[in-house]
């Protein structure tokens, strides 16, 4: 049994962490979510390309390091342990993970080595209102190659050189490339939940729109672009989640209430104990998916699913939890709890909320069953 | 990351099923070893593995082991369980008493018992648990003291409690109170004892569930040697840790029925619109909940055998199996109940979905959450041992145990 990451990878997570230590303390994220102008912290996100983090596992034949999926949900744990305010998963998770997953030649080489040396910011635009997006509510259009449509919201939209927008043409779903700094595209700025990572609203009007992938296969290339990114997030919400508890449990060690710590009260402690649970039970899902991811499995719909509901479930309640830990102070701006909560929220709703995983989840489990009866 | 043996552990496992295809029975006789010729089928098929040397693979060889690594006896476990074998009344004796025996016995008492108990042919049974005390296992208060006569036995008197096995043990070990006069923790002493002995009654519990299986157990005046003694006089509580720190490493998988059953009953259920259950909302996304459970809990163990593998010592961080199966085990049984609206009630096996096993859950699920450590010291456990925690405060520690408020 191997079930676990190799002496590199672990190496590779502990320069990880070093390096975000010393350059990006949570008043970087702060730093973004406290300046409206910020879309994003420039000068991290530059540092992070120099690492060559972007490119990790983008091929070398395209200008990335070569490494793989494992080496890259690693350094996402360390991201989101981080709360780093830049665009990584949207550039990485999604535009680069749908490139190398579908893109042509000619995209691929256009493409990956501008995201793997940080010169291009990616996005990708599907919701377009309350609700989960499907087949039968997509509104947007794509006619003689140009999109028109709205899309809200779009995660670091308003930062972006480059979305991947879901779209009908001739009534056929597609995924489509489109420039946003290019005609035909109005961005507004939304307030949102984490403003360490902005989003937009993105107005389009027959702006120039490449198809990625097959015509009429949007939505199947939009779960596996999904699913791929899933996995990813996970390792970020795992991230988060565990500083979570350990801010929890170096609070209760240090603070008295009635004459001790209050971490030895079972309240606090059975509360930090189950805090532990859901971690370690997101940790090993979050495994599974990457596994699973790394080897391109057939299995990868199911394991996303899990790591995406078990990380979501855990980071949620560590950061609610952290906040009730830290009592009233965790309830003021200048504490970093809600930065946290915050982004567990980010990440929880970014690639589609807990509740439409749940169901594709079992609806995976009841075709499974069902082929196999 | 993989979930491939080494080279080493595979050739380990193509031995053990070579081994077991050969030796293994091919169909089952009596899974419970109290039910008719289920104990001579558990006895036969464990002596059939001490002789090959499978019955204890982690013991030196000079004890009948392999002196192999704790993932060859997972690996062993992991191939036995695909062969109908009968049940494993052993358990208790040779992953935690005898282990204790073998600690800290003299050398004349561990070649009388090593071997039978190796063998299945004696059984141990573990003796901690009191009507005072279940968590609170250094709370015993069953005596032990000098008999009268000045020969240096030992006579001891009182009640164990939830003691597995009882019924058909030979032997077993038991912590008593020997100095009620210091603090609890510092005035205990462990015995080996013949649950032979008149003096020793054991009576079976009635549980909430139905079923019996496990005892109470009395001691009348129960005379023992002086070199029955596990350790020093008053040092029980050190050899007890020692007895606990033997505890298996837990790598069962669910306990009852799990969400292929819940799903396949919801498919078959008529849910509120006529249709099946399984398309109502609801129930999906408990399903999808304790799938994720479920699988989380596998994946621990997966990374628990790859600590193991690459030999490192796996924490108590396997504490948090139990929390989440037990609890997970009543919930499934009682939604699934409720599924079933007003024909929920009906328990008859001849009637009820699956034979009664979501039944069963419901009603077996508080003894689970309770057993080998209930919700609650599993939190302590983590709280503490993992996460560094200060420990409760204790106000019983420095107090002489003779002085202790007691209650019911």
């Amino acid at each position: 049994m191997n079930f676990d990451f190799s002496d590199d990878q672990k190496f590779l997570k502990g320069e990880a962490r070093k390096f975000l230590e010393a350059n990006c303390p949570t008043s970087r994220a702060r730093g973004v979510l406290e300046n409206s102008a910020a879309g994003h912290d420039a000068e991290l996100w530059k540092s992070v390309a120099a690492q060559g983090w972007l490119g990790a596992a983008i091929p070398e034949e395209f200008g990335g390091l070569g490494l793989g999926h494992l080496e890259l949900c690693v350094i996402a744990e360390e991201l989101g342990r981080a709360v780093a305010p830049i665009p990584f998963a949207s550039t990485v998770y999604f535009l680069a993970e749908a490139i190398m997953l579908a893109g042509d030649d000619e995209q691929k080489t256009y493409l990956l080595p501008k995201i793997a040396a940080g010169e291009i910011i990616g996005a990708i635009a599907t919701s377009e209102g309350p609700g989960a997006t499907t087949a039968a509510t997509l509104q947007s259009t794509v006619t003689d190659g140009k999109l028109t449509g709205v899309k809200i919201p779009v995660t670091d939209g308003d930062i972006a050189d480059v979305a991947l927008v879901l779209a009908k043409e001739g009534g056929k779903p597609g995924l489509y490339l489109v420039e946003l700094t290019g005609e035909g595209v109005t961005r507004e700025a939304v307030k949102t939940l984490d403003p360490s990572r902005d989003a937009a609203k993105l107005i389009f009007k027959n702006a120039p729109a490449r198809l990625v992938g097959k015509s009429g296969e949007g939505i199947e290339l939009t779960e596996q672009v999904f699913d791929r990114a899933a996995v990813l997030i996970a390792f970020e919400q795992c991230g988060g989640s565990d500083r979570c508890l350990e801010m929890a449990k170096e609070y209760a060690l240090e603070r008295y209430a009635f004459g001790r710590v209050i971490a030895s009260y079972q309240a606090i402690k059975h509360k930090l104990a189950d805090m532990y649970v859901k971690n370690e039970l997101a940790r090993s899902n979050a495994y599974y998916g990457a596994w699973a991811l790394n080897t391109n499995a057939p299995e990868l719909p199911v394991a996303a699913s899990a790591a995406r509901i078990a990380a979501s479930e855990a980071y949620w309640f560590a950061s609610k939890e952290n906040i009730q830990t830290h009592g009233g102070i965790g309830f003021t701006w200048e504490m970093d709890c809600h930065l946290f909560y915050r982004r567990s929220r980010q990440l929880s709703l970014v690639a589609g909320a807990p509740r439409v995983w749940k169901e594709r989840l079992v609806s995976h489990l009841e075709r499974r069953n069902a082929a196999a009866a | 990351m993989d979930f491939n043996d080494s080279p080493d552990e595979a050739a380990y496992r193509q031995q053990v099923r070579e081994w077991l295809e050969a030796n293994a029975p091919k169909t089952r006789v009596g899974g419970d070893p109290e039910g008719g010729d289920g104990m001579a089928a558990s006895k036969a098929w464990q002596a059939r593995k001490a002789e090959a040397g499978y019955a204890c693979i982690t013991w030196p060889k000079e004890w009948g082991g392999q002196g192999g690594t704790p993932v060859q006896n997972v690996i062993f476990s992991q191939e036995e369980a695909k062969y109908p074998i009968p049940g494993n009344p052993f358990q208790i004796g040779l992953g935690m008493c005898v282990p204790t025996v073998m600690t800290f016995a003299d050398e004349e008492t561990k070649k009388r018992f090593v071997g039978p108990a190796l063998r299945g042919e004696e059984i141990w049974s573990q003796l901690f648990s009191e009507p005072s005390g279940g968590s609170d296992v250094a709370g015993a208060r069953t005596k032990a003291e000098r008999a009268p006569d000045g020969s240096g036995d030992w006579i001891i008197s009182g009640q164990k409690v939830w003691t597995t096995g009882a019924q058909f043990s030979d032997f077993g070990i038991v912590i008593t109170r020997t100095s009620p006069d210091k603090p609890k923790h510092k005035g205990l002493t462990m015995f080996w004892i013949d649950m032979k002995d008149p003096g020793v009654e054991v009576k079976p519990i009635h549980q909430m569930s139905g079923g019996s299986g496990f005892n109470e157990v009395f001691f009348t005046d129960v005379r023992v040697k002086d070199s029955q003694r596990l350790g020093a006089v008053d040092e029980g509580w050190k050899v007890s840790l020692v007895t606990l720190m033997n505890e298996r490493l837990a790598v069962g998988g669910q306990t009852g029925a799990g969400w292929q059953q819940f799903m396949e009953a919801a498919r078959n259920t008529p849910g509120l619109d006529g249709g099946s259950a399984l398309k109502d909302g609801a129930l999906r996304e408990k399903l999808a909940d304790w799938y994720v459970q479920a699988e989380g809990l596998k994946h621990t163990r997966n990374r628990t055998m790859t600590a193991l593998s690459r030999g490192q010592t796996p924490g108590p961080e396997s504490s948090i199996g139990k929390i989440i199966s037990a609890v997970q085990m009543q919930e499934l049984g009682n939604t699934a109940i409720e599924m079933l609206d007003q024909y929920g009630i009906i328990d008859d096996p001849e009637l009820a979905s699956l034979n009664g096993a979501f039944h069963f859950s419901l009603m077996f699920g508080p003894g689970l959450r309770i057993a080998g450590g209930t919700d609650e010291i599993l939190r302590n456990i983590i709280a503490e041992r993992v996460l560094g925690l200060p420990g409760d405060i204790r106000v019983d520690k420095d107090v002489p145990f003779k002085d202790m408020p007691t209650g019911r």
